[in-house]
This record gives structure tokens, C-alpha cells and sequence, in this order.
């Protein structure tokens, strides 16, 4: 069989019928909200920082959409927990696809990179490295 | 009963003539064709975006390559003649298809989408102005939508959309609302792409008509599944797309009345479009070339004309019938679930497609489940974004049939929907 099945496996699966830290935050130290219209996707990452101002302390996400862009979300609200603000930014397709652990046919990158991309931004927008004016929200697409 | 005696067209002798039907699937992307991986019989479900193409048409463009390759309207030599002759003669043979009057009403464009922007900027930027309305359905492919939309942001005029019904059919009081003194065009699709409604293209223009408005009905899902009669619709612009109807890439019809074409200026200048040029003024060839500027089309509007034989040889009320007997025989299997929503009209009553959504299957996973099956559907807004909006999908799985498909290709759609509804279980 092709790489759907493969794309499938149980772990993405589990995932997205059970996403983990879904729902949003109080007090987010940042939160933002991104969109792959070719999917209809849509995720928000609320994310909480440690004292230090730079250390991942909590993440939780909501969301609506494919399986591979939620399952994503819901693994990277975990991964991310410890992670400094520049080890987030660091994080590449290559990383999220070897996350979850299956071959993403390139249709679908834009669904697996939707999280890692919001949160990516949330955290630029938060240093103020990006302009929320010019850019309120993220779209991925092929 | 054998199936094949039950088709209303020899679907196993068509079969031979497509190559790419043999091919199977499931392989590495990267390797278009030489995926030693592939594995799996192809099952081809998305006609609506594109028809695949048979060695008949292939040929046409072979033989005009290696035998008379040459640019048209120019030369005198007799290459230049004979693809001359062959390419203006594909717009007798597109005009003879659709009952237009003659080869002044086939101007040769793109695809669907340029014919749609040929009349939106050579007639609508010119004529349209605040007051005026534009009316047109919920139900548009991008095409039609986006161009209007800009153009009437452009000229201060209107935009009007006539609402679908539940069934997914216009609702044809709120037209005759919407379409009044004020309305300068009408543009509609003939059959939805999306629900697969069969629209009363006349009678809607009809209503156009009554108060002086213009007619553009967008074919690209009518021609290549249906007789369609220009004429008898009373259009003044009807466009479709080759690469829907065993045609290649690259080459689109507009029809127009001679009469409205005439009154247009061109769309596009340069050569092959004039008649007199001088440093100052230029003045216009005849129709259709008025609108042809450029070197045109020439290989793939050869190859359409091969492809109108193609569909004239099995028959237009035949090719019909089979996509009304698929349509409705996969809307009644797939049907067999609570957990489908079929969009659109009835299954006895709809164009060769359905689109559909089950319960906890997102589209996108579907249709990446149902690649593994080896079937190809297409998975998405269809570029009909606002209509999903209205629909409240983001998106939907949309298998559409053609000449070729069996009802074991729909079978096999139906096991694979099965398969995914288990796997997301
Ligand atoms: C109803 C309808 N209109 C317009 C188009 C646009 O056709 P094209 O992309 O060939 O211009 C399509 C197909 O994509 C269609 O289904």
C-alpha cells in the first residue's frame, strides 16, 4: 500500500480522536491562530512561559480539521514543553514529519506544518520580531 | 445479466483506447510512471477536474507535429496552409458540436477561465457602471465568481447571488427577485461542479433577455457529459474547456453571438488579430481572430476537434446516459450510510459527479485513504469556497465519472469509503 496507510498509523490516529492539551489557556503568555485553506484546517496554539521569559512551560491548542494537522498539533503541544523560544524557531518540516513518525505525501506538508507554523509566529509576534498588524494570522499552503 | 450489456455505451472497447487506464498506483509521487512500487489498478474518479485522453487525440497532436507542424494565418507555404486549414476547421467542428452559427462564434481561448475574462474585461470593465448589476448564483466556480467580483469592484457596479435551495437547486423565485432593470448580465453555471445540478440555463436566460441583460453560462461541466444546443439556449456566451471532454491541456472555447462579438473591442492586441497597421492605428481581422491574438492554439485545437469526434462517434445522449447511471448508482451505494451527507439534487437527477463528506473523516483524509485504495477522487472546495461556506464544509471528497468508469470503479470507491469509515472508527 501507498503512503495513506502509512500516514495512518496508529499513533496519528490516537492523536487525533484523542488530541492531548486541547482547549485554550487563561493566561497565555502568547496565543495565536493559523489556517490551511486548501484543507479548511484551522489551529490555535496558546502557549505559557516559564519565569525566565524564554523556556516552553505549557501548551495547549484548539483546533478544527484534517487528522494530520491536529494529530500534529496535539503531538507538538507536548514536544514543545522545555523547549526554549529559539529551539522552537529552529524546528523544520523535516523535524515535525520525523515527529510523527510517518512519510507525509507533499499534498499534505501544509496540514502537518500548520501547528509548528503558528506557533513559530505566535512566539516571533510575542518577541516582536514579526507585526501582528501585517501579519494576524498564519496560512500554510502547497 | 453481463454489466457490460447494461451500459448504454461500449464502455470496454473505450477502455482500449485510454492507455493510462491500465497504469497502476501507489507508488513514490516523485517518480511520475516509473514507480516500480505501483501496485495498484488505477481507478480514475475526477473527471471533473480533468478527462484523461485517448490515443485518438494523442494522435492529432502527433500527427500535426511530426507531419505538418507549422504557424497558422502566415506562410504560404503549404505547412503553414494545411495547419491553417486544420486549425480553422477545428472551429467549424467546435461550432457544428455546440449548434453555434458558424466559426465567427468559436473563439479559441486558455480554458473556461480565460473565456470567462475575455468578456469580463472586453465587455464588462468597458459597458458595466454603478447601477448596474451583475446577477449570478451561490453555486460559481471560482472562475466565474473571483472575475465578476473584481470586475464589478472595478466598474462601482453590482454583484447579485441567487440562492440554492436545500436540494441544492437555484432557487428560481429569488432569481426572478434578483434579475431586474438595473441587470446587465447573467452568469451562471450549466452544471454545477460541485452539487452536480442541472441549472435551466434557457429559462434563466430567458429571464435575462426580458430585461435587456446579456447571458454567459459557464459549460465546463456540460459540454464534455451532454448535448448541449447553443442555440436553443438562446446564450450569448457559453464557455468551456478542452481538457474536460478527452481534449488536451491549454485550449478552451468561448462562444459568443456574432452580433455582441462584433460590438466588443479585443481583449488582447498583437498579431494574427489585425487587419491594417500603421504607426498610428490598426484596425481588426475578422471574427474569431479578432480575439486570437497571437500565435494561437494551434495543436491543441487540432486535437479538440479530435476529441468532438471522439465524443460525437459514442454519442452525446449516450455519454449522458452513462454518467446519469453512474451518478445515480453511487449516490444510492454511498447513500447505504447514515453517516454520508451527499450534497446536491437526487441521484436521478444530477450530472455525472457527487461530492459528499462522512461523519469524522475530514475530506482531505478521505481522499488520502482512498489513494492507498488507488482511487483517485479529488478532495477540497472544488474552487467553490463561498458555496461550501454555505454548504457549512470546509470541504468535501468529489468523485466524478466519464465515459470510461464501470460500476465496479464505483464499488471499488465504496470499499475504499468503507475502509477509511473503519480506520477513523
Ligand atoms: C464549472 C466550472 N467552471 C469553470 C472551471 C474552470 O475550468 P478551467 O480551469 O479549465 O478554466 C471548472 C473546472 O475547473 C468548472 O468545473
Amino acid at each position: 500500500m501507498g503512503m495513506g496507510s502509512d500516514m495512518y498509523r496508529q499513533q496519528i490516529l490516537d492523536h487525533y480522536k484523542s488530541p492531548r492539551n486541547y482547549g485554550e489557556l487563561e493566561d497565555p503568555d502568547f496565543s495565536h491562530t493559523g489556517e490551511n485553506p486548501s484543507c479548511g484546517d484551522t489551529i490555535q496554539m496558546d502557549v505559557r512561559l516559564e519565569d525566565d521569559g524564554e523556556t516552553i512551560e505549557y501548551v495547549s491548542f484548539t483546533g478544527d480539521g484534517c487528522a494530520i494537522s491536529q494529530a500534529s498539533a496535539s503531538m507538538l503541544s507536548e514536544r514543545l514543553v522545555g523547549m526554549s523560544l529559539d529551539e522552537l524557531e529552529a524546528l523544520e518540516t523535516d523535524d515535525i514529519v520525523d515527529m510523527l513518525g510517518v512519510t507525509i505525501s507533499p499534498m499534505r506538508i501544509p496540514c502537518a506544518v500548520l501547528g509548528n507554523q503558528v506557533a513559530k509566529d505566535g512566539a516571533k509576534i510575542h518577541t516582536g520580531d514579526l507585526d501582528p498588524e501585517e501579519y494576524g494570522e498564519t496560512i500554510t499552503e502547497e | 445479466m453481463s454489466t457490460q450489456e447494461s451500459y448504454p455505451i461500449d464502455v470496454e472497447a473505450i477502455r482500449e483506447d485510454f492507455p493510462v487506464l491500465d497504469r497502476k498506483v501507489g507508488g513514490d509521487v516523485t517518480t511520475p510512471g516509473e514507480g516500480d512500487d505501483d501496485t495498484e489498478p488505477l481507478v480514475y474518479l475526477d473527471n471533473a477536474a480533468t478527462s484523461q485522453t485517448p490515443k485518438q487525440v494523442v494522435d492529432a497532436i502527433v500527427d500535426y507535429y511530426y507531419g505538418y507542424n507549422a504557424n497558422v494565418h502566415r506562410g504560404i507555404h503549404q505547412l503553414s496552409q494545411e495547419a491553417s486549414v486544420a486549425y480553422e476547421e477545428a472551429h467549424d467542428r467546435v461550432a457544428a458540436f455546440i449548434n453555434a452559427a458558424g466559426r465567427e462564434e468559436i473563439v479559441f481561448t486558455k480554458n473556461t477561465t480565460e473565456s470567462m475574462n475575455l468578456v469580463a474585461y472586453a465587455w464588462g470593465l468597458e459597458e458595466l457602471e454603478p447601477g448596474d448589476t451583475v446577477v449570478t448564483t451561490q453555486m460559481e466556480h471560482h472562475a466565474s465568481l473571483v472575475t465578476w467580483q473584481q470586475i464589478c469592484k472595478r466598474t462601482g457596479a453590482e454583484l447579485r447571488f441567487i440562492e440554492v435551495d436545500e436540494d441544492g437547486r437555484l432557487d428560481m423565485d429569488h432569481a426572478a427577485e434578483l434579475i431586474d432593470d438595473s441587470t446587465r448580465m447573467v452568469s451562471l453555471v450549466h452544471v454545477s461542479n460541485t452539487l452536480g445540478t442541472i441549472n435551466p440555463v434557457a429559462e434563466i436566460t430567458d429571464m435575462a433577455h426580458e430585461v435587456g441583460a446579456y447571458s454567459f453560462i459557464d459549460g465546463a461541466q456540460a459540454v464534455p457529459t451532454r448535448p448541449v444546443d447553443v442555440q436553443a439556449i438562446d446564450a450569448d456566451f457559453y464557455a468551456f474547456s478542452g481538457h474536460k471532454m478527452l481534449g488536451p491541456t491549454g485550449i478552451g472555447v468561448l462562444y459568443g453571438k456574432q452580433e455582441i462579438l462584433e460590438s466588443m473591442q479585443p481583449y488582447l492586441y498583437g498579431g494574427d488579430m489585425i487587419r491594417k497597421v500603421t504607426y498610428e492605428e490598426s484596425t481588426w481581422e475578422d471574427l474569431p481572430w479578432k480575439f486570437e491574438a497571437g500565435t494561437p492554439l494551434i495543436a491543441q485545437g487540432i486535437a479538440l476537434h479530435a476529441a468532438i469526434d471522439y465524443l460525437e462517434e459514442i454519442g452525446m445522449d449516450n455519454v449522458q446516459a452513462h454518467e446519469e447511471l453512474l451518478a445515480e448508482y453511487a449516490y444510492d451505494k454511498l447513500s447505504e450510510h447514515d453517516d454520508v451527507e451527499i450534497y446536491g439534487p437526487p441521484g436521478d437527477d444530477r450530472g455525472g459527479l457527487v461530492a459528499f463528506n462522512i461523519d469524522g473523516v475530514h475530506a482531505h483524509d478521505l481522499s488520502s485513504i482512498l489513494n492507498d485504495y488507488a482511487v483517485a477522487i479529488r478532495a477540497g472546495d472544488h474552487c467553490t469556497q463561498p458555496l461550501h461556506d454555505t454548504l457549512g464544509a470546509a470541504a468535501s471528497a468529489r468523485a466524478s465519472f466519464y465515459i470510461y468508469n464501470t460500476r465496479e470503479e464505483v464499488d471499488a470507491l465504496v470499499e475504499a469509503v468503507d475502509g477509511a469509515r473503519d480506520l477513523f472508527a
